[in-house]
């Protein structure tokens, strides 16, 4: 091995480096604000998972949500489940799904399966509603007050960190019972 | 107040660690026959204390005492006891605690050990290790802290654990895994060792190849189990998904199987020096690349925990310290290694060459497509992209049948040269046999066997041809005069090939259904049938289920499977564990999925070949690489090598 190439490795490293301290700051959990935030839930109309018929932004008015994006093929979905599943023991917030470019097949196997932490899912086969909130991916989580508005936006998966310091506030103000 | 006992003793130990480093860097750089006596009996101080950490939180999981937060996160009253002791590393904390006992123990095993070498060049190497250990006890008290209270309001019971880690598989795989792990950083401070004192003949290679070797094995049993349990827990029979966080413990094997080959030429021939020294600190180096991804949230992945910004960053500037601080040692001081041994292209050393160049290979395969999507999502500005199983699979194929093919010659070869003639006719022999072994096989199973199957059987009965030609040359002069590190290597890459077709016959010959089974009604899977007889309710200590019964008959044979749909009281999860008829030639797997009204269930019914094979065949690789440790001559080289220093010190 010639004398520059022993420096190799270390460059390599280097680089390693840089994409680790990058992606690490994407993990940051100090994301951009949504253009949302502060704006009502959009005007849509959508199937139920469970075929209960359809959905419309009026349905959501009245008490507040959790509307929470996910999908069967998103494996930060399934680190997220557990979160979601505490979240419905925990408090009476309602969790309703959005079930973002999936399978509705596989959606409820997955439900079954791991067990159902939402009040009902809407379906969004070909991700138009995804569209409308300028969801990124899944997972992507919304808060809405009980008039429908926007109040707080999680682009990945909420952890029970950013359930105790970024929703829970926001139930205590509007006596949810939660904890 | 006993947990608190705890944290004194991790406390306690980081201050030891700090000493046994200094001790042991600068007292052998200075030369002081005190310091470095201290940095040898500083190990044992540090793996009491850490030991005395790990007792006290094991007690309070068996205790029940929910004020500690991370027992009240991770355990509940109904746990059974021995989950109670195995949720101890259940999660982050408890089992970066498990992390620093195993490295205790390796530095005592070290220390112990260690009289066979030159006191500078062992003080150095526990100065080294002393050094890491600083590192992770300082990660753990600081940013995981196991014994944090939840006072003055304790909760009544605890979350309980994870329903998935509720798995005898799971409470060895942890351990296993980082015995493995942990277990790189001896090989990793013998080359810092050797790098530091500037020795870099082969001796350091002798010394650290036993090391590394029993480390491999415990890493490949721990990957095996990891993924005999995601086989028989998951619910979906996948044994492998190249998951990132699987990634992370796949990398320290491709690299520390290509040291463990590397490490024998540089001890037998003194050639391939500077590259086996830049191994040893890559396979540890990966080791803790693979603890930085798992813990540091960067990729999300199905059994990722703990994702919190401090321990990334953390470990971020260790790894940054260590790892850029050991390779720019290497580019600095490997400068002065020139090997002066040739050898031609028909030589055992070649072999291994081709065997190193393909798990480097494979290595970077591994690794782009695990920092891929991440460097992907840091250039575009948050577009995420996933890489699958088809980018691994496509290079993964060619790359193992190549090192099958290369597996085979290897030992056949000779050291520097081999005569041609015989190694053609004994490699002709080879190819014969095992091309005519496969037709056989192919004939008794009658089955249109896919090419890819049939090319696997090959390359299997290939290598077993091979063996058996080489271990007729080596016994020549009677089997008892083999050495069991040859054996062990025989055992290995006999391993090697089983687990090599189980993975191509898995593949290619399954028999996958999902079906709605109404209870009376049967299938008829490859010539099994299986009845459903119903669903029945049941209970365990700390769940309900619904058990399934199916009667399966297979020719003659008749037995009863019952999968199970559990929902776990505490947490009100729900689980499915799959029914599994093991056999060695094919499991018959039944997996329960969701009630289809009327009684009928949704019911997936495998067929799967072979699948034990795979994980038979890591137990007989990890085998080898014991055996290859309890071979002889290292004992007659702890006594040569003792008398030695003997001598020495009796004559200055």
């Amino acid at each position: 091995m010639n004398r520059v190439g022993l420096y190799v490795p270390l460059a390599l490293f280097a680089v390693i480096l840089v994409i680790g301290y990058a992606g690490f700051q994407l993990a940051d959990p100090h994301q951009l604000p949504s253009a949302l935030i502060g704006k009502p839930f959009p005007e849509f109309t959508a199937e139920r998972l469970d075929g209960g018929g359809k959905v419309v932004r009026a349905d959501l008015i009245g008490e507040p949500l959790l509307i929470n994006v996910w999908a069967t093929w998103c494996p930060a979905c399934k680190a997220e489940h557990d979160e979601l599943m505490a979240i419905r023991q925990r408090s009476e917030l309602n969790i309703v799904g959005v079930n973002y470019k999936d399978d509705p097949a596989k959606a409820r196997r997955w439900l079954d399966e791991y067990g159902d932490p939402y009040e009902y899912n809407l379906l969004d086969p070909d991700g138009m509603l995804g569209v409308e909130l300028g969801v990124y991916g899944a997972p992507e989580t919304f808060l809405l007050n009980e008039q429908g508005i926007i109040v707080y936006k999680r682009i990945g998966e909420v952890t029970e960190r950013i359930w105790r310091d970024e929703i829970l506030p926001h139930l205590k103000r509007w006596e949810v019972a939660a904890q | 107040m006993i947990p608190e006992l705890g944290q004194y003793a991790l406390v306690l130990a980081l201050c030891l660690a700090g000493a046994g480093a200094f001790a042991g860097l600068v007292g052998a750089q200075a030369n002081n026959a005190r310091w470095m006596r201290a940095a040898r009996s500083l190990p044992m101080g540090q793996f009491v204390l850490t030991a005395i950490a790990f007792g006290v939180l094991m007690h309070a999981f068996v205790t029940d005492d929910f004020s500690v937060g991370y027992v009240a996160r991770n355990s509940n009253s109904l746990l059974p006891w021995y989950y109670k002791v195995s949720a101890v590393w259940g999660a982050h904390e408890g089992s970066f605690l498990l992390w620093t006992l195993i490295m205790g123990a390796w530095m005592l095993a070290v220390s112990l050990r260690g009289h066979v070498l030159p006191p500078r060049f062992h003080a150095r190497v526990l100065g080294v290790m002393s050094v890491l250990n600083l590192g992770f006890l300082a990660f753990l008290i600081f940013t995981s802290n196991p014994f944090d209270r939840l006072l003055p309001l304790a909760p009544l019971d605890g979350s309980d654990l994870n329903p998935l880690l509720q798995d005898f598989g799971l409470v060895l795989h942890p351990p296993l895994l980082y015995i493995g792990y942990v277990g790189f950083s001896v090989a990793f401070a013998f080359a810092l060792a050797a790098l530091l004192s500037g020795r870099l003949d082969s001796a350091w290679a002798r010394w650290s190849r036993p090391w590394t070797n029993i480390t491999w094995a415990f890493l490949t049993l721990g990957i095996a189990l990891g993924s005999w349990w995601a086989y028989y827990e998951l619910g979906w029979g996948g044994w492998w998904f190249w998951d990132p966080v699987e990634n992370a413990s796949f990398m320290p094997w491709l690299a520390g199987t290509a040291l463990v080959h590397s490490l024998a030429v540089t001890e037998k021939r003194g050639t391939f020096r500077a590259w086996t020294l830049l191994l040893s600190v890559s396979v540890f180096s990966l080791s803790l690349l693979g603890a930085f991804i798992v813990r540091s949230g960067v990729l999300t992945s199905v059994h990722a925990f703990a994702v919190d910004p401090t321990r990334g960053m953390f470990i971020l500037v260790f790894l940054t310290l260590v790892v850029g601080g050991s390779f720019a040692l290497y580019a600095v001081r490997a400068q002065e290694m020139v090997s002066s041994v040739r050898y031609g292209w028909h030589s055992r050393e070649m072999f291994l060459l081709v065997n190193n160049l393909l798990l480097v290979v494979a290595l970077a395969v591994v690794l782009l497509g695990t920092l891929y999507p991440l460097a992907y999502e840091a250039v575009t500005g948050g577009d995420k992209i996933s890489i699958g199983p088809p980018w691994f699979n496509t290079f993964f194929v060619p790359l193992m049948m190549a090192l099958t093919v290369a597996l085979g010659i290897g030992p056949l070869m000779g050291w520097k040269r081999t005569p041609l003639p015989e190694l053609r006719r004994r490699l002709a022999v080879a190819a014969v046999a095992s091309v005519l072994l496969s037709v056989a096989v192919a004939l008794v199973v009658g089955s249109d066997l896919g090419a890819g199957a049939v090319l696997a059987v090959v390359l299997g009965l290939w290598v077993l041809a091979t063996s058996l030609i080489d271990i007729r040359r080596r016994s020549a002069r009677g089997l008892r005069r083999v050495p069991a590190a040859y054996w062990g290597m025989q055992l290995a890459h006999f391993g090697f090939a089983m687990a090599l077709v189980g993975v191509a016959l898995t593949h290619t010959l399954s028999v996958e259904k999902d079906l709605r089974l109404e209870p009376g009604e049967q299938t008829e899977q490859q010539g099994v049938t299986f009845l459903f007889k119903g669903v029945v309710d049941a209970r365990g200590s700390n769940y309900v289920a619904q058990t399934g019964l199916f009667e399966i008959t297979d020719g003659d044979q008749r037995l009863l499977l019952k999968p199970e749909k559990r929902r776990y009281l505490a947490s009100n999860q729900v689980m499915t564990e799959a029914a599994i008829d093991a056999g060695l030639f094919r499991d018959l797997y039944v997996s329960l999925g969701e009630p289809l009204g009327e009684g009928a269930w949704a019911v997936r019914v495998y067929v799967k070949p072979f699948v034990r094979w795979i994980w038979y065949g890591c137990l007989l690789m990890a085998l080898g690489g014991i055996m290859a440790v309890a071979d002889a001559r290292y004992r007659r080289l702890r006594v040569r090598e003792a008398s030695r220093l003997a001598a020495a010190g009796a004559a200055s």
